[in-house]
This record gives C-alpha cells, structure tokens and sequence, in this order.
C-alpha cells in the first residue's frame, strides 16, 4: 500500500499541469456545493428569521365557548345566542407557565390578551389589533425591540407603540396621547412611547398595537387569564412534537405553527431540494473529471503498466495506484476548494447581520467536512473504473506496442 | 539439470480463416546455467514463445513446466508470484517506468514482493548498477540515460529477485554495435557468475555467437 501510494504521488507529479488543473477542477466543484450550502442554509435562516423567527411555533389559544345546552329536549332544538362580546379567555393556563417554560425545547414563552379595537386621536379613528404583552417579555416572540425605529419598546402600563405607517398616517409622534378603545367598549387614554417599522412598512405595521398586560385586562375587562399563549422553540422544525407534548402536559389545546405554515415549509423544502440538487451535479461533475483524467492516464501508461506486471506487479497494486491517485485528487482538491470557499464566505455578513439587498450566505452552514469527505469518495469512486481498466491491462500487447 | 521444457506447445491466434498457427507443437528444454540464442526469420514466433515460457500468455496446447511447477494450470495470481520470483525479463522497448530512477526502476521487482523499498534492496541494487557499469547514473531519471545505459538498467532489474531464468526479447536491437556487445558481455558475466539461465532472442549472428548454445525456430518448430 505503502509503496503503491510512492507510485500514486509520482505519477501525479509526473505531470504537474494535468494534476494542478484537475485540482482545480475538483477544487471548482467542492466550491459549488460549499457556496450552495451556504447560499441554502443561510436563505432558509434568512427566511425564517423573517417570517417564522417572529412567529410563535407553538401557540395556545382559547376557544370561542359553545353555548352550552342544560337540557337536552327530544326533537329538534333552535338555538339563538347573542352575540358575545367578550374574549375568550384561557384561565388555567397561566398556572402552566412554569411547566411550559421548563421543557427543554423551549426558548421562550409569551403570554397575550388580544383583541381588536379603535385608536383615536381627534377626529381620525384607526382599527388596529391590540396585543398586549407582559412587560420584560416584549421581544420573546416577535422581536419588537429589533424593529423599533423611535422610542422604547418597553411596554408599561399606560404605554402603546405603534407602526411607523400609522403613526405617519395619524400625524402622532412620540409621547402623545391617543384614546384606544377595545370592542368592549372599555376606552383608555394611551401614550406613544415606541414606533416599530417591519419590514418596508405596511401590514403590521398599520394593524398592530403593542401595550402592557396589565392595560389589555382593563380594555378587555379581563382581571385574570390571558387569551393566548405563544412559544417560541429552539428548532422550529420539533413544534409538532413540542405541540403534542405541551397538549398533553397541559390539556390545553396547543397549535403547531406548520398547520397553518404549510407553504412556509414546502417553501423551505423545495429551496432544500434545489440544494441537494446542485450539490448532487457538483458530485457528478467532480466524479466525472477524476474518472475521464484517470482513464486517460491509465491508457498512456498501459506500457509501464505492462512492465509492472510482468515484473511481477499483482493487478492489486495496479488498482491500488490508480484509487489512490483518485483519492489524492480527493483529498487535495476537497481541502483546496473548501479552504477557498471558506475565503470567499469570509467577507458575507454574520447570521445575526444579514440585510435585505445583500445573499444572506451563511459561512457556517458550508458543510467543509460533508464536501471534503464526499469528494474523496467521490474521486475514490471515479477512479475505480479506471483502476480496474488498468489491472485488465495485458502485459503482452501493452509491451509490444 | 532440466529448469525448464515445454512439449507439443501450440499457440493459434483467432480463429478460423483468419487464424494464425504461430508455434506448431514446438518442444523445447533449457539446462540450468545455459545461455542460449534464439534465431529465427521475422514472425518466426520467437517473441511469442518467449511470452509463453515468461508466463504472460499462456499456449493454445501443451505443456509448459519449469521448476517442477506446471504452468499451463496456474491461476493469474500465481503466476504473477511465479515471475517475480523465478522469472526476469529485458525487453526492446518500454523497458523502463520512465517517472523513476535508475535504482527505483532496479529494485522494483523486490519492492513490490515486500511491499516497500527496503535498505537491503537498495543496497543489492546499488550493487547491481555498478556491476552495470552504471555507478555514477544511480539516482538518474531513467528517462535521461541512453540506449545502452537503460538496457543495462533493465539487465540489472532482471537480476534484482535473483532468478532462475532470465528472458530476454531482443535486448540490443535498438543499439549500435559496441552497446550491444557490452551488454552481452555483462550478461555473459552473470551467467558465468552466477549460473543464472539466460534465453535471448536476436537476429544478430554476432550476438548469437557469443551464447553457449543457439535454438532456431522456424515453421513453428525448433529446428537447430
Ligand atoms: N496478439 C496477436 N494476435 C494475432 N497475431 C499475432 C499476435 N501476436 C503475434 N502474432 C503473429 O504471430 C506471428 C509471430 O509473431 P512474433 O512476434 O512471435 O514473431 P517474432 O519471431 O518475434 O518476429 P520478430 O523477429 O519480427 O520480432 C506473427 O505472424 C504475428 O503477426
Ligand atoms: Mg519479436
């Protein structure tokens, strides 16, 4: 083995050029599947720091209540409810903080009082969606401190932030009041103490209305409970098992994102797929360089390969000389095109830096031990056919020629 | 003492009309210590014969034995055993690996049994190039010795397992007169030095003349 690998390396030096440029050429392609990994795993890190990073994984929420039938008549009942007003409420679920916040999977938890309203100031009127957050948790979902533009995002009682594209369409700026008003019916008198913008402005950022906990239980005349829970995971991928285990631990009812995120995920699977499928051509192209330059040396050297055999090389050795070739190009050409990949990521921004308008590539996400390894199976595996077209080699017609 | 004999030897290459009855059930021994020509009109058959006795090709028909070992049953790999270790061969082209030394190309027959160069090999192979004549071109790429100098080289490779046999396909038919008879001259050594068999084809009657014994073949058969 030893003394086959001495033939490998000096047939590969023997003719540097061909060498250098079949390097290269592995090089090129370990490049490709590291850029690809990159490019693939920071979009979907990207994607979902955009849009599932800010949305609850796991959400809890309480249920419209049934109207409930005390007794039961034969035939057929007609039921007339009038409208409810009030949120559905979860009561119990507050006492299950603790637990939930526990499980090893979750980062963060959320509790809410939601509901939609009025803002007033004047004679404009907006509806807006107000969510009310528990002070200190304000950022754990959706990450209002990262988006605020004016003010703080501190929610104190008393406290609303706004979307910049309300505030602009109002004429509000910071610490003015203005009157909310829940479909309770219940008014308060509010101060703008933080203008968020996500995003390039629009949606969000004119719908929703952030205040403390404790100013939601007076618009919504809610003393206890909360009316949603969110929890943010570790991996967002474990939320339907994380659902499962948090309906089972609690009773309540727990919603994985993926129901409704369906076409986020088939998104990012596709987006995966396309990668699997460059990286894929990447390897065929790899394997098939190595393979045609190695059978085109094999044929050149069919006369030394003749002497060889006749001095009593085993076709073992032969093949041997020939895989290790392979798995030297492997090597080289692995490490030299992951070293460069690893350069040409270096001056992409970080994870936690990355900005609309520039690739969101994520140097670490390029798998450099995947393409390394793959590469030289690959190379191994293209330089079998030749190996073996070289230990079929017949001493006699190859010396004759 | 018999090394080696081959009996009703027939070798046919394709088939059909277009078949070629090169050896016509040829027989053939070689003493011990012998250093034999063999002559005969181009196409004669003498290459091939001497691919049969090297255990490259095997014959279309009879029996070819040498040490005691019938050949014509071995398997690929015991034949290729068989050669390294009894058998070496000089060839008229392509005798060198021209990516290696004159003493890498020189103890390659003994590296390739053990796996590794060893120090004895290289020693042994020292050795062997300086009773070449070659002392000063050791270390040279094999590519950048003459003519003459590579036959040496491959006439020392021959020798390096120490063999029974050494076959040996025109060896001077690439060079001029006075190479040529160097390289007779140095084999002629080894065979008085050391008993080592030698089996040389030639067209040349002067080269021939300096063996001990002289084998024709013609029409397939021996016939001197
Ligand atoms: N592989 C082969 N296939 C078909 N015919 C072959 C093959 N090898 C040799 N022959 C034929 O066998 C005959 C003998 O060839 P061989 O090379 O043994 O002759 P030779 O005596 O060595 O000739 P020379 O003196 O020119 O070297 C020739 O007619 C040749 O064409
Ligand atoms: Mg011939």
């Amino acid at each position: 083995m030893l003394y086959a690998l001495k033939f490998a390396g000096r047939y590969l030096t023997a003719s540097k050029a061909q060498t250098a440029l079949l390097v290269v050429g592995v090089a090129v392609g370990v490049f490709i599947f590291i850029f690809t990994s990159a490019l693939i795993g920071g979009l979907a890190e990207f994607i979902l720091s955009r849009t599932a990073g800010d949305m609850s994984h796991v959400t809890i929420e309480a249920e419209a209540t049934d109207p409930a039938l005390l007794i039961t008549p034969p035939g057929t009942v007609l039921l007339v409810q009038e409208p409810s007003t009030e949120t559905p409420e979860l009561r119990a679920a507050i006492s299950f903080l603790p637990l939930i916040e526990a499980l090893p999977e979750v980062k963060a938890v959320s509790p809410q009082i939601t509901g939609a309203g009025f803002l007033r100031r004047g004679t404009q009127v907006s509806q807006v969606s107000i969510i009310g957050l528990e002070p200190g948790r304000e950022s754990a979902i959706l990450d209002l401190d990262g988006y605020l533009v004016q003010g703080d995002a501190r929610l104190r009682t008393g406290a609303v932030v706004l979307g910049r594209s309300l505030v602009e369409d109002m004429g509000l700026s910071l610490g003015q009041t203005v009157q909310l008003q829940s479909t309770d019916g219940i008014d308060a008198a509010l101060t703008l103490t933080g203008i968020y913008q996500i995003g390039s402005g629009g949606g969000p950022d004119r719908r929703m209305a952030y205040v403390s906990l404790s100013t939601a239980r007076t618009l919504f005349a809610m003393p206890q409970g909360v009316s949603r829970i969110e929890i943010k995971l570790f991996d967002i991928y474990a939320a339907d098992g994380a659902a499962l285990r948090i309906e089972g631990l609690t009773g309540l009812a727990a919603k994985s994102w993926t129901e409704d995120g369906a076409q986020l995920l088939e998104a990012l699977k596709a987006q995966a797929q396309t990668g699997y499928f460059l990286k894929t051509f990447a390897m065929i192209t790899i394997i098939i360089g190595v393979a045609s330059a190695l059978l085109l040396s094999t044929y050149r050297r069919r006369p030394e390969i003749g002497i060889m055999r006749a001095m009593g090389a085993s076709r073992n050795f032969v093949v041997a000389v020939f895989v290790l070739q392979g798995a030297l190009i492997g090597v080289m050409g692995g490490l030299l095109g992951a070293g460069v990949g690893y350069l040409a990521l270096l001056p992409f921004p970080t994870r936690e830096a990355f900005r609309s308008g520039t690739l969101p590539m994520d140097i670490t996400q390029g798998s450099y031990d995947l393409a390394i390894i793959l590469t030289v199976i690959g190379a191994v595996a293209a330089s079998i056919l030749p190996a073996r077209a070289a230990a079929r080699v017949d001493p006699v017609t190859a010396i004759g020629q | 003492m018999m090394l080696l004999g081959v009996s009703d030897l027939v070798k046919t290459f394709g088939e059909g009309d277009t078949a070629t009855h090169v050896l016509r059930g040829l027989n053939l021994t070689l003493e011990k210590g012998q250093m034999a020509a063999l002559l005969g009109p181009s196409g004669s058959g003498k290459s091939t014969l001497l691919t049969i006795l090297g255990t490259l090709m095997q014959p279309t028909s009879g029996t070819h034995q040498m040490l005691g070992v019938d050949l014509t049953i071995a398997s690929d790999a015991e034949l290729t055993q068989f050669r390294n270790r009894h058998i070496g061969f000089v060839f008229q082209f392509h005798n060198l690996l021209p990516d290696f030394t004159a003493l890498e190309n020189v103890i390659f027959p003994t590296a390739i049994r053990e796996g590794r160069e060893t120090a004895a090999a290289r020693t042994r192979g020292k050795e062997l190039l300086t009773r070449m004549g070659l002392a000063g071109r050791i270390n040279f790429a094999s590519t950048k010795l003459s003519g003459g100098q590579k036959q040496r080289v491959a006439v020392a490779r021959a020798l390096m397992n120490a063999p029974e046999l050494v076959l040996a396909d025109e060896p001077t038919g690439n060079l001029d007169r006075a190479s040529a008879l160097q390289v007779m001259e140095l084999i002629g050594q080894i065979n008085r030095d050391e008993g080592t068999t030698f089996l040389i084809s030639t067209h040349d009657e002067k080269i021939a003349a300096t063996c001990s014994r002289q084998i024709v073949v013609g029409d397939g058969r021996v016939t001197g």
